[in-house]
């Protein structure tokens, strides 16, 4: 150790953003997100290259370019990466970029976790990747992993497992990063219910993360103690249960589809205001419901199993549960539109992609209310019409959330203003093709056609053929918002401190780009 | 800023497109069948009454939404206003929709109920998932047999022209009487499968080492095809399941015709190598 007065020194210098040792040894909030968020967008493109392989085998009947064991590992990984290597990441970015900010602290609490938190991903992911070309090829038996079918993988079943412990130990450490900075280091003078909503959309997020990664490490953990110690926890021969793996996973697997959407409500409730000149509505029910979501959360996941044979009660329970979360998600929805109400908006590219999360994410949710009708998810499980809902949830619901706080926040972080006409495009590119992707699959759905097919009946050929044209036009089109931001770190018009004429909030009393720690004196809240 | 006009160009495009795939695309199912059973017609009553739910409670909010997304644009010269909360208005929209869950909620118990009850049934057939075929057990009548997909090889590989039923077809279909109540006892043999039908609306999954219960009782005598609806590995995607529902005499000859007791060792050896 050095001096103090060196360490001082040393603090305040910010290395070269060329030098290697920059990025490994970081411990500051900002170079962390930028890590995320990087590493997210280098996922977001492996993973979509996975969907084109899907939608490229489905484009016409019959089976054309992969086997279907390969088709089967690409949905499995498809799902893997984007769940864990590009939505979860992309938050924590933005976690790591704003939560210090948003409640004028220096940095995060706990740096050195901080760093050790990303830089597990990288690893976790090279091993995930690497089993796609070990004996018997990468897992594909779906990214929920369900036994015996799971126990059939080759030699890539202990890579998988580790690499999502991995994946796991990186979530919470994150997620304990998260808690520490948002209860210990806020300005004084910001109670709780100062705090902006997605400092509270992420605080929420983060108790959950810690509730049911650890859940999902012991359902994976017990996976591989049956494939390789003989246990039998989910082998009916030897006194166990392969439906109890189903309710480990999905005590986990609800609260997970939470925990990558929250933070998107926090985005939503951040643009929203700023671009209709008008304080959000009812703030206090914003963070009541996004709580009675998370608690809700803990209690639905058999709705994801209904056709496994649950006793009555039990469908009931699990029926009515669901149900009810349509309660406190409407009354975000409302609230959103009456923040809109008699405000004087504008329409840039992070308004653009706020309001088309709000109608397609509210698609998604009615196609929920319907799923959660357990008589008529006998018909809807496991078909396309699931995919179209969750694909509805997360593609314009969780990624147009962080692509809108990418645009909304990046003159903030590099100084520069992106190029609106461009953005625009982007934004409407991205939804005509999500749409043209993911609507038809409503279609085939209903009409009856399995999820996890390779190969399907003569009568869904058209949307299938419509959905891999959206698919490759939305894969393109995020090549612009690549461009984009490139060309905005770069250089281009200078941003001001607010950015945004009437942004909020304290991460825009700082100067953009802000500087290296982002609040040495704490700022008075009144 | 996008001027009006510009707004009214995207929406009249994003318009056209969904007609487009409407137009070009009659000849294609797009909707769940109402099917051949009574609960079915249900579960398609449900699923239409939940759907244009959605759909107006969809158009009012976004119309609301757009609305104020022309009225209340700055470029209008409008003057925000300043409020930001009214209990009364969010008491509203909390109980209004707890209000129409509950009106959704008691059908849906009532069918949920009916499917559950697998009482009274006329006949058994249990209902084996293997990779990747489907074994069907009249459990007293003696009869059993497996069921293959037979859509030639060549179809897939795109060697010949797909047929009418293309990957929907069978070697031995599973025939039932009309007008009885058929209960399945569903299970697997290796890994997890589900059985399903659209026109019977029946799911039910397929596990090894458990036994789900699952009833029809077909009102129209007819085939009707459906597949495997769990990922149970690579030919998840080619183990189809297909219903013939023929008159109590024809499915008394068919019973008939295929006693077997003989059915031995042979043949299953024979078809699960």
């Amino acid at each position: 150790m050095s001096t103090v007065a060196t360490d001082d020194h040393h603090d305040d210098h910010q290395e070269s953003p060329y030098s290697i040792k920059r990025w490994l040894f970081t411990t500051n909030h900002k170079d962390i997100g930028t890590l995320y968020l990087w590493f997210s967008f280098i996922m977001f493109l492996i993973g979509g290259v996975m969907a084109l392989v899907i939608r490229t085998e489905l484009f016409e009947p019959g089976l054309q370019f992969v086997d279907p064991q390969f088709f089967n590992s690409m949905t499995t990984m498809h799902a893997i990466m984007m769940i864990f290597g590009v939505v979860m990441p992309a938050f924590t970015g933005l976690a790591n970029w704003l939560i210090p900010m948003m409640v004028g602290a220096t940095d995060m609490a706990l740096p050195r976790m901080n760093n050790w938190s990303f830089w597990i991903l990288p690893f976790a992911f090279a091993m995930m990747l690497s089993t796609l070309f070990m004996d018997g090829g990468g897992p594909a038996g779906g990214w929920t992993l369900y036994p015996p079918l799971v126990l059939q993988t080759g030699d890539a079943l202990p890579f998988v497992i580790l690499s999502m412990h991995f994946m796991g130990l990186s979530s919470i450490m994150g997620a304990i990063n998260v808690i520490a900075t948002i209860l210990n280091m806020r300005a004084p003078g910001m109670t709780l219910m100062k705090m902006p909503l997605f400092v509270w959309t992420w605080l929420i997020t983060a108790y959950l993360l810690i509730a049911v990664m650890p859940v999902l490490a012991g359902g994976i953990t017990m996976l591989l103690t049956d494939k390789f110690f003989e246990t039998s926890f989910f082998n009916a021969a030897g006194g166990g249960d392969p439906v109890m793996f189903q309710h480990i996973f999905w005590f986990f697997g609800h609260p997970e589809v939470y925990i990558l959407i929250l933070p998107s409500f926090g985005v939503v409730s951040s643009i929203i205001p700023t671009f209709a000149r008008k304080p959000l509505f009812g703030y206090a029910s914003m963070v009541y419901a996004t709580g009675s979501i998370a608690f809700l959360s803990f209690i639905v996941w058999a709705h994801h199993m209904f056709t496994v044979g649950m006793p009555l009660a039990g469908e009931l329970f699990f029926m009515f549960a669901t149900m009810l979360i349509a309660v406190p998600t409407g009354v975000k929805v409302f609230n959103w539109v009456a923040t809109m109400w008699r405000g004087a908006m504008t329409f840039e590219t992070p308004m653009l992609f706020a309001l088309g999360f709000i109608i397609m994410f509210s698609i998604g949710g009615f196609s929920g209310l319907m799923l959660a009708l357990a008589p008529v998810d006998f018909q809807y499980h496991d078909t396309y019409f699931v995919v179209a809902h969750f694909h509805y949830v997360l593609v314009p619901g969780s990624i147009f959330a962080i692509i809108a706080a990418v645009y909304y926040w990046l003159p903030k972080w590099c100084g520069n203003m992106y190029n609106e006409g461009l953005g625009k495009a982007h934004f409407w590119l991205s939804t005509i093709f999500v749409n043209l992707t993911f609507f038809p699959m409503h279609f085939v759905g209903l009409a009856g056609m399995p999820r996890r097919i390779p190969d399907y009946a003569l009568q869904f050929s058209d949307y299938n053929a419509m959905a891999t044209y959206g698919a490759f036009g939305f894969g393109l089109s995020q090549l612009l918002f690549l461009y984009l931001v490139i060309k905005a770190i770069r250089g281009g018009e200078k941003a001001t401190s607010q950015v945004w004429e009437n942004a909020e909030g304290l991460e825009w009393t700082l100067p953009s780009p802000p500087p290296y720690h982002s609040f040495t004196t704490p700022p008075v809240i009144k | 800023m996008m001027s009006g006009n510009n707004w009214l160009k995207w929406l009249s495009a994003v318009s056209g497109m969904f007609a487009a795939m409407g137009a070009a695309n009659a000849g294609q199912p797009i909707n769940m069948p109402v099917g051949v059973t009574d609960i079915s017609a249900n579960v398609y009553d449900m699923h239409m009454i939940a759907f244009w739910l959605c759909v107006w409670i969809a158009v009012l909010v976004f119309a609301v939404m757009f609305y104020s997304m022309f009225a209340h644009r700055k470029s209008k010269g409008y003057t925000p206003a300043t409020f930001h909360e009214s209990t009364t208005v969010e008491a509203i929209w909390t109980t209004i929709p707890f209000i129409i869950l509950i009106a959704l909620a008691i059908p849906a118990t009532k069918t949920l109920v009916e499917m559950e009850d697998t009482s009274d049934y006329d006949l058994t057939v249990k209902i084996t998932g293997y990779q990747w075929l489907w074994h069907y057990e009249y459990i007293d009548e003696g009869v059993d047999f497996y069921s293959v997909l037979n859509t030639p090889r060549s179809q897939i590989n795109g060697e010949e022209a797909k047929t009418e039923n293309y990957l929907l077809e069978v070697d031995k279909e599973l025939v039932l009487p009309v007008g009885k109540k058929v209960r399945f006892l569903i299970t697997a043999n290796d890994v997890n499968h589900a059985w399903w039908v659209p026109d019977l609306a029946v799911k039910k999954d397929a596990i090894p080492g458990f036994i789900n219960e699952a009833w029809t009782k077909v009102n129209t005598p007819g085939t009707y095809r459906g597949q495997c609806a769990e990922l149970c590995g690579r030919d998840h995607g080619f183990m189809p399941i297909v219903v013939r529902v023929v008159e109590q005499a024809e499915f008394d000859q068919f019973l008939a015709d295929n006693t077997t007791l003989e059915k031995d060792g042979a043949e299953y050896a024979a078809v699960t190598q």
